[in-house]
């Protein structure tokens, strides 16, 4: 089973590389870009078939290192 | 005073506070490989600063998952010493030893230069041969300074006089919620801080300011 898990910043933690790409665009013309936020996707793959098990692993994975729950938030994405 | 140093793939003040604890206490430290699962019988221990793991998913992340901070963590546990600086701060806090985050610099630039700074609290063992409210001089080198909590846990830290350094007002480097530099654990016997004060011991390197935490240190702990 293949999982992608996307990590970001929690709303309300300041994202200063969000920020500099927003203004990067607006510096390229692309005028109606307001508010950036930038993060990070992980692809994993796992030998579980299980989906509820999958995603309760992915959970642990995230709790204990993908993430840091102090500043990021996440969300998990199950594929087939 | 007996210490180690811990030495991750990619720490590159390793040495620098190697140096600094020998010169300071007459003795070599113990240099703890990551892989290492044992500390030796020390009083104090270094992480030290660097890029440990190349700062692969964040700074400090994977060092924490590591064998010798399951050691380092009963260490602490135990009440040992251990002082984070730089590097070793963000896996301290990866590692929940210490509260909250560090963050990329407001600024997005790495900073490296000297930074003013307010000992904000002389109750530890890190700091007790400092004046409170004192003004000294150390240096940083980092790109994920930021000091990042919650507004509870901010309060906690100073109700609790666990803010040990500030930056000076108008010299924060980083964007670091309340000019925060460095922090103590609830226990007090882990400190993490993002300047370097291993780097000013000695006057030829550009100061001494940092001298008198490693006195603290041997007069606490020896």
């Amino acid at each position: 089973m293949k999982a992608r898990v996307f990590v970001t910043l929690k709303t309300g933690v300041l994202d200063p590389q969000g920020k500099a790409i927003g203004h990067a665009l607006n510096g390229l013309g692309f005028g109606s870009v307001g508010e950036v936020r930038q993060g990070k996707v992980i692809d994993l793959e796992l030998a579980e078939t299980d989906a509820a098990k999958a995603r309760a692993s992915l959970k642990d994975m995230c709790e204990k290192l993908l993430a840091n729950t102090v500043i990021e938030k996440y969300e998990i994405e199950l594929k087939g | 005073m007996k210490s180690a140093v811990i030495v991750f793939p990619a720490s590159n003040c390793d040495r620098d506070a190697a140096t600094a604890l020998e010169q300071m206490t007459g003795k070599a430290p113990h240099m703890v490989w990551h892989q290492d699962s044992e500390l030796p019988d020390v009083d104090l221990v270094v992480l030290p600063g660097g890029f440990s793991y190349g700062d692969y998913l964040r700074s400090g992340a994977m060092a924490s998952q590591s064998a010798v901070m399951r050691a380092v963590k009963a260490h602490a546990d135990k009440g040992g010493a251990v002082l984070g600086i730089c590097n070793g701060f963000q896996v301290l806090t990866e590692s929940h030893l210490l509260p909250g985050a560090l963050m990329r610099n407001a600024g997005l630039k790495f900073v490296c230069r000297p930074v003013a700074l307010e000992v904000d609290e002389t109750q530890s063992a890190f700091t007790r041969k400092y004046e409170k409210g004192e003004r000294v001089s150390f240096p940083v080198a980092h790109g994920d300074g930021n000091y990042y909590a919650d507004e509870e846990t901010l309060n906690r830290l100073e109700s609790e006089g666990r803010v040990v350094f500030r930056y000076a007002a108008g010299d924060n480097p980083n964007g670091s919620a309340r000019n925060i530099a460095g922090i103590l654990n609830e226990k007090r016997n882990v400190l993490g801080l993002m300047p370097h004060p291993e780097r000013v011991v000695d006057p030829l390197l550009g100061g001494t300011d940092g001298r008198r935490m490693f006195e603290s240190l041997i007069e606490t702990l020896s």
